[in-house]
């Protein structure tokens, strides 16, 4: 983005404050599409009148994302890559998680390939409101047999919808998987110092998206991404090469950082989005944990630092579980509120029996705790104390939990426990267990120490309450 | 001997395969190919014969093709090169672009942030067979603008009672749970620690409220059985830990360890006096705010009287999943701001990193909700959190890690060491990764 203060979009803006956006002004708006909360595309008639047309133009051009967004498949798993505008997630955020694919290839048994795949795409897990799922599958051709290369394509896409990349360095195998697959707008995988012609045909005829390959050479990668965007090939994506050890692993590192400093810093012929291929450590590991180990550790350096697509081959849960984790903690929104208002909520629909619990206003706490709860369908109030948006073991460590709190949360939500609750009891976090007396003390109600992991709450439940008169 | 063949005869013998396609296919020309045996043929007539035979093949592929055999895969394959890929209505691309990619130093990362050294020798009055220097940073970890001076280190939890461990990490300590200097001891020798670090929780009034003095004494046990500089931890109770860390640091007078720690909610000013008074660093702990670690490091400076050589901060490292985001990025910001000048967050940092344990990914067996994907076997999840939350951080500068589990502390290594760029490895061929079988 060539601009950073509302007042310099504000410029391009009709300036009615019309409201048709939902804003209250041009100028809330503004800020906005500084934020990238909003798109200029959202104001509507600057994109529908023909006096803004010039005015529109100009300012989609400031707004465009430092490095180029790419669109991999179609429909409603279509993954977008790219697009970020920061070198360091504090200063704005990081857009377009990095897009996991996990690769099949074109030598294994039709049932296993169908088998892997849907493992991929059924992969799931839950984390503060959502499921953290996989995005794409990864064709190599080991075979480097056109006929055979199709056919597992064909196979892939009668299994999933996922988007796919088609690996191989030869031309006429990308072009058997591309009759198969092109409508489905695969990423190409990948042109060479020595294929390039032909890739780059390819990427034009069919008109999708493609990666550049040079390991180890910065220069030539930057040449093939020139080349290729000069040419009317705009979808690029640049894989300088994973090396999964040594000197080899470092010198990959210091290459994202380059490639990725240059082009938030304005060289348009390397800002592209940067793939990863932790896969390459099964190629320096024989056995399969420490193969997945160092695979997960490449991965999550390079989900930290700029990977914006990667190909993966483990699918063991110990190593997906970290990767998706990684990946959420890097491009979460650092702008969206670590705490969730203090009170006490209620969970499924409580009675006069049911359990007072406790718990620490961080949002991740929060929400881990609620949904521990009502995922196994235990009535509950639960208080949300403000501990300063830290959670429970902390907030006891630091004086941010405490009996004092404690009372006055209940107070300022206006619960009044002798008349909403049969039982006086206030059940703390098990971590919070040295509170006890204070507790007892300050608020006058019996303590009941919870299990130290909320999701050990239904077998606590069902040992400990109704509690024992 | 010389062989002679006239192209009509050729088109003769197709025609006697009867196929349709080819009446009406008319080859103009009397194309006549002449080729001569035995020596003396020149270098003008072999390109002369070879344009003849070029040609003809020509021809004959054009007739296959129409044959409908695949003639440009034959000559793919026997030419051993790459075919070329017709492209309808575009040209082909010819030329490479040629490009240099120049990536400009970070000029604003002027100030360097302040080294520590961590264990005496007897050189300096110590008995530590070697000392630790964390920080000296001039960049961001592992960055091309400038080398890292230091390695990462790694200090392995040693507690004063038995605790309760998660099952993958139990496994490694049950025969020295018991025994603090049996333990640090065995970290050292069998699971490589650069480190040990020694937690007094057994002083809590809530749990043992073991006296102060009778710590100090596992303290003295500890520093007899490793020869490895060491940190000193209380239990976490703010009214009895400066007590502890004052006889502790009394105790490991000229060994030079790092006292953890002083926050803003105890009596800090004790653990300041205690560490500058029998010559120690000391650990500066906040809770994942920038603005806290400041007011604390100015404090401990300024009103205690604290070296700057003598400052370590942990700024709080929560679990993967549970809070990295926050603990990432408040070290980010922490170290650029220290690189950027502002000297009072210009330390070396350290990280609790096992506190990933506490994650439920990390030791529960199973998953609690019944919707998630199988969670796998929970023995390599344990270490692999900690792995993951120790990475993190050591991208966002961190220079020391408190750790557990032996497996996570060996792969911690491998990975800072080798983005450090110690780690010699044999280059592996990713030419054509995408053929490998794996």
């Amino acid at each position: 983005m060539k601009i950073n203060s509302p007042l310099e979009a504000y410029k391009f803006l009709p300036g009615t404050n019309c409201g048709e956006c939902g804003e209250t002004s041009c100028m809330a708006f503004a800020s906005h599409l500084i934020d990238r909360s909003l798109k200029a595309t959202d104001c509507t008639p600057l994109v529908s009148e023909e006096k803004y047309k010039k005015k529109y133009d100009e300012l989609e051009a400031l707004l465009a994302p430092e490095i180029r967004e790419v669109v991999i498949g179609v429909g409603e798993k279509a993954v977008s890559i790219g697009g970020d505008d920061v070198l360091h997630r504090h200063k704005l955020t990081f857009f377009n998680k990095t897009a996991f694919a996990y690769d099949v290839w074109d030598t294994m048994d039709e049932k296993d390939l169908v088998e892997r795949v849907n493992k991929i795409q059924d992969f799931k897990k839950f984390y503060v409101g959502d499921f953290l799922t996989l995005d794409m599958i990864a064709v190599r051709s080991v075979s480097d047999d056109p006929a055979k290369f199709a056919a597992a394509v064909k196979k892939v896409m009668e299994t999933t919808e996922f988007p796919m990349v088609l690996c191989s360095f030869n031309p006429e195998v990308l072009k058997a998987g591309l009759e198969v697959a092109a409508e489905k707008r695969p990423l190409l995988y990948a042109a060479n110092k020595d294929n390039w012609q032909d890739v780059a045909a390819l990427a034009q005829e069919y008109n999708v998206p493609v990666t550049v390959f040079a390991p180890n050479d910065l220069d030539m990668l930057k040449s093939l991404a020139k080349t290729f965007s000069e040419n009317g090939i705009e979808d690029v994506v640049l894989d300088p090469g994973t090396f999964p050890t040594g000197k080899g692993l470092r010198t990959t590192f210091q290459n994202f950082l380059k490639i990725r400093r240059a082009g938030i810093n304005g060289d348009r012929d390397i800002a592209f989005p940067i793939m990863a291929v932790p896969l390459t450590a099964w190629m320096a590991h024989d056995d399969d944990v420490s193969a997945s180990y160092w695979e997960t550790v490449v991965a999550s350096v390079f989900t930290i630092k700029y990977g914006d697509i990667m190909i993966l081959h483990s699918i063991e849960p110990y190593a997906q579980l970290p990767q998706v984790h990684i990946r959420d903690t890097i491009y979460t929104d650092p702008r969206k509120p670590v705490t969730v208002d203090p009170g006490v909520y209620e969970v499924g629909s409580p009675t006069a029996d049911s359990p007072l619990l406790v718990t620490a206003n961080f949002a991740l706490t929060y929400y881990t705790v609620e949904s521990d709860l009502s995922s196994n369908g235990i009535d509950c109030y639960l208080t949300a104390i403000d501990t300063d948006g830290i959670g429970v073991e902390a907030a006891v460590a630091g004086g941010q939990l405490t009996a004092a709190k404690i009372k006055k949360g209940l107070e300022d939500a206006g619960f009044d426990m002798k008349e909403k609750l049969n039982n006086n009891v206030i059940v703390l976090p098990g971590l919070g267990a040295r509170l006890q007396g204070d507790v007892e003390d300050e608020t006058g109600a019996a303590v009941m120490i919870g299990p130290t992991d909320s999701g050990r709450l239904p077998g606590w439940m069902e040992q400990n309450w109704p509690p024992k008169k | 001997m010389s062989n002679k063949m006239k192209l009509s005869g050729l088109t003769d013998i197709l025609k006697d395969l009867d196929v349709e396609s080819l009446e009406g296919v008319t080859i103009e020309g009397d194309i006549e190919l002449d080729i001569s045996g035995g020596g003396g043929l020149n270098p003008a007539m072999a390109y002369a014969l070879g344009h003849e035979a070029a040609q003809i093949s020509l021809h004959v592929a054009n007739i296959a093709r129409m044959l409908g055999y695949p003639v440009d895969q034959l000559f793919a394959a026997s030419m051993g090169g790459l075919p070329q890929v017709p492209v309808a209505g575009q040209s082909r691309i010819q030329e490479l672009i040629p490009a240099k990619l120049d990536v400009a130093k970070m000029s604003e990362w002027a100030t360097p942030i302040q080294e520590v050294t961590l264990g005496a020798t007897s050189a300096d009055g110590g008995s530590r067979k070697n000392t630790i220097t964390l920080g000296g940073e001039n960049a961001l970890p592992y960055y091309f603008d400038a080398e890292m001076p230091h390695r990462n280190y790694v200090t392995m939890d040693v507690f004063d009672m038995p605790i309760g461990m998660a099952k993958s990490v139990k496994g490694n300590y049950e025969d020295v749970i018991n025994d603090p200097a049996e333990w640090a001891k065995k970290v050292v020798r069998d699971f490589n620690a650069d480190m040990v670090t020694i937690h007094l929780i057994s002083t809590d009034p809530l749990i043992n409220d073991t006296p102060a003095r009778e710590a100090a004494k596992v303290v003295e046990d500890v520093l007899q059985a490793v020869d490895v500089p060491i940190v000193i931890g209380g239990s976490g109770n703010p009214k009895k830990d400066p007590e502890v860390l004052e006889k502790a640091a009394e105790a490991a007078e000229g060994e030079r360890v790092l006292l953890a720690s002083a926050s803003l909610n105890l009596d800090y000013e004790r653990v300041a006096k205690a560490a500058t008074d029998h010559g120690h660093a000391v650990l500066s702990w906040t809770q994942l705010e920038i603005n806290a670690q400041k007011e604390l490091n100015r404090k401990l400076m300024k009103q205690c009287g604290v070296p700057r050589d003598s400052i370590v901060m942990d700024p709080t490292t929560a679990a993967l999943g549970y809070g990295l985001d926050y603990a990432y990025t408040n070290m980010e910001r922490i170290r650029l701001a220290g690189l950027m000048g502002d000297e009072e967050l210009t330390f070396p940092m350290s990280s609790g990193t096992t506190n990933a344990w506490g994650a439920r990914e990390s030791w529960m067996k199973e998953s609690p909700l019944n919707q998630d994907s199988d969670w796998g076997p929970r023995e390599y999840r344990g270490p692999i959190w900690e792995i993951v939350t120790g990475l993190t951080l050591s991208l966002a500068g961190n220079d020391m890690f408190m750790m557990m589990h032996p497996t996570s502390v060996q792969v911690l290594k491998e990975i800072t060491q080798t983005l450090y760029g110690s780690i010699e490895a044999d280059e592996i061929d990713i030419t054509n990764w995408v053929g490998a079988e794996v």
